[in-house]
């Protein structure tokens, strides 16, 4: 993993405590909601909600639909942060 | 605004020491969201709100089915929410032809399900109204095209207001003006929309939420009655003490306009039955002289209920405006532009409510509105006359102070009440003082006015209902009585409330009487009642032992044989 996305999926794991109020919570880029008790389409939503505030972005319904991974959704919170640039 | 996030972590909180409602909540898309935001923000409020939910989509099915689970939850409260969204699906399914028919067509559609809801159970209704979407398809000009959607939509809401303002029990939650609050963009998330069906976002589930909660904490009984305010700098701009009275800031010009717009809400408050009081660090002479004699006050001293203005402590002031009016802390607002006051208040007062009013005097208003202070589910042509009976009741009071007996006060008072069982003319202020007394309360069962009704029609139960007068002026409906028939010869007493503006007056003894009047003419032996304690009617703990009554199991028995008429002060007006 390069630094970037060790940072991001930091950020990212932070988040997904805080939201899913679950402290034993530890990502990789391999982490499917299978792996997460309380990840659920519905939590989902919330996750994709506080993710978008923190890193001040917006991902299209069709991007937050696509994602099967936790590093999937690390790419595109990189790609996004690159286009806003 | 507490955040959602916030409102689901309350969920895994200790609910069990709150009171426990019912909520059955019907939605046409999903509504998970919302069902945890209302039951989290109830917590906020110290209530369990046990909410079932339907599964997506259902309202129709819930409501026909007379044995669906919806029946099956026996709710206290229906919460019905059709989205603006399907309603706009639905509007473009329809045809070119028909669609200036639209809001005709679906307020008939839910006057059929209130209609049917009401038939079949007691609970209350709570429907959001419909958040504006206007699909420019004819520009502005859509506001003046009949069948446009916007122009449809509007009309659905007016009609909707016309349909339950005529209903007993039935609450819209203006959603709409939610929406005109915090904008669509911020209502409204498409992708929510469109990957989870989800109307509202995350954003919004805490005012949706705060604005249900509301409906049913005023429906309990949970609503603030009086709003006590600082002057300087607070109802108007600069310190009269320091500037004088022609020099303080109201009227038309600059800040002014901020103070004489929020006088103007104060004033429509007061008109409505909010009590309103005064409490300032001031001389009372000087701080009296704008209400008197500025030309550009809204408010006057008739307006103002109680007036304290001294250089005590605010803290001790309120608490005597509280033994004045005596009401609720918790029904109390105190308005003041100062933190440190505010701060003191609260520090001492925890039950009161103190806005954190905003540093710059034009915001008060807006920040005002969206506390939504004064939620109420009634509205009786007596509440406007509640500053006048205040005001008379100071005035009794210092005229108490020239008595040395009690008796002769009381006497002096030349006392008259009016019974009555509940009919039309009653039911309104009936419901409402059911839903307002909290501490002269026996059992405090709220009654809506559908309720009342049909207690009213019923032969199981004897109904009275007690005005008092007398020399000062009318105090209009304070008391009521239900008795239940539970046998051939035993009454009763479902409900005993009395307004605490007539407590020590004999009242008391005035209605027993009357009770047992009935009961005897009636050939009843004995009246039964029972002291449910709650928070706040530990006033009437003692209520029916000091009546005569003896105690038996938990309950309160008294014998019509040998029953001696209290004595009291009060005739009978036929």
């Amino acid at each position: 993993m390069d630094k970037e996305t060790t940072e991001i999926l930091h950020e990212i794991n932070d988040i997904f405590i805080d939201v899913l109020d679950d402290d034993s919570i530890i990502l990789t880029p391999e982490t499917t909601s299978d792996d997460i008790e309380d990840w659920d389409s519905l939590t989902h939503i919330q996750l994709v909600v506080a993710i978008e505030k923190h890193f001040k972005m917006k991902f299209t319904a069709q991007e937050i639909r696509s994602w099967s991974n936790v590093g999937e959704m690390v790419e595109a919170i990189i790609n996004r942060s690159k286009l806003a640039i | 605004m507490i955040d959602f996030l916030q409102l689901k972590k309350n969920l895994k909180k200790d609910y069990s020491a709150l009171k426990s409602i019912r909520v059955s909540l019907l939605g046409d898309s999903a509504t998970q969201f919302l069902t945890i935001g209302i039951r989290g923000y109830g917590y906020e409020q110290g209530l369990n709100l046990n909410i079932w939910e339907a599964e997506y989509n259902q309202i129709e099915q819930q409501i026909s089915n007379p044995h669906s689970e919806l029946y099956d939850s026996d709710p206290d409260y229906v919460v019905i929410y059709i989205s603006s969204e399907k309603l706009l699906q639905k509007y473009n399914c329809t045809k070119a032809d028909d669609r200036d028919n639209f809001a005709l067509t679906q307020i008939q559609l839910i006057d059929d399900l209130v209609d049917t809801l009401q038939q079949r159970i007691s609970s209350k209704i709570i429907m959001y109204n419909f958040v504006e979407i206007n699909d420019f398809v004819f520009g502005n000009y859509g506001a003046s095209v009949r069948f446009s959607f916007i122009y449809q939509l509007r009309m659905l809401n007016i009609k909707l207001m016309d349909s339950f303002s005529n209903r007993k029990g039935c609450f819209i939650a203006d959603l709409s003006s939610i929406q005109n609050r915090l904008g669509r963009s911020t209502v409204f998330a498409a992708d929510n929309y469109v990957n989870a069906d989800m109307p509202l976002s995350l954003d919004a589930i805490p005012y949706v939420a705060k604005c249900t909660a509301d409906i049913i904490l005023a429906a309990e009984g949970r609503l603030h009655k009086c709003l006590i305010l600082d002057l300087d700098n607070t109802l108007w701009g600069g310190i009269i003490g320091d500037d004088g009275p022609d020099k303080i800031q109201i009227g038309h010009l600059g800040i002014g306009k901020a103070f004489t717009d929020l006088q103007h809400w104060i004033k429509k408050l007061k008109e409505r039955g909010i009590i309103i009081a005064v409490c300032s660090k001031n001389d009372e002479k000087v701080a009296k002289e704008p209400f008197l004699h500025h030309p550009e006050m809204v408010l006057r001293l008739e307006d103002i209920a109680i007036f304290v203005a001294n250089w005590d402590n605010k803290a001790d002031n309120i608490r005597h405006i509280q033994k004045i009016l005596n009401i609720g802390f918790d029904s109390m607002v105190f308005l003041d532009d100062n933190p440190f006051e505010r701060n003191m208040v609260r520090m001492n007062i925890p039950e009161i409510y103190v806005p954190e009013l905003p540093e710059d005097p034009s915001d008060y208003l807006e920040y005002l509105y969206g506390l939504n202070l004064f939620e109420t589910v009634s509205f009786s042509a007596e509440d406007s006359e509640r500053t006048k009976q205040y005001q008379i009741e100071a005035q009794r009071a210092q005229n108490r102070e020239k008595f040395t007996n009690e008796d002769d006060y009381l006497q002096s008072l030349e006392m008259v009440s009016e019974v009555s069982q509940f009919n039309n003319f009653n039911t309104p202020r009936v419901a409402q003082l059911s839903q307002r007394s909290n501490q002269f309360n026996l059992t405090t069962i709220r009654y809506s006015e559908s309720d009342i009704e049909s207690i009213g029609k019923s032969s199981d139960y004897a109904s009275f209902v007690f005005t008092l007068d007398d020399k000062y002026g009318e105090n209009g409906i304070i008391s009521l009585i239900i008795l239940k028939k539970i046998s051939a010869d035993s009454l009763y007493i479902e409900t005993w409330i009395m307004s605490c503006r007539v407590l020590k007056r004999g009242m008391e003894y005035f209605s027993l009487n009357i009770v047992m009047e009935y009961a005897i003419k009636n050939g009843y032996k004995r009246l039964i009642g029972q002291y449910i304690p709650t928070a706040k009617n530990s006033l009437v703990k003692d209520h029916y032992r000091d009546l005569g009554f003896t105690e038996q199991d938990g309950k309160w028995i008294l014998e019509t044989e040998g029953y001696k008429a209290k004595k009291c002060y009060i005739k009978i007006k036929y």
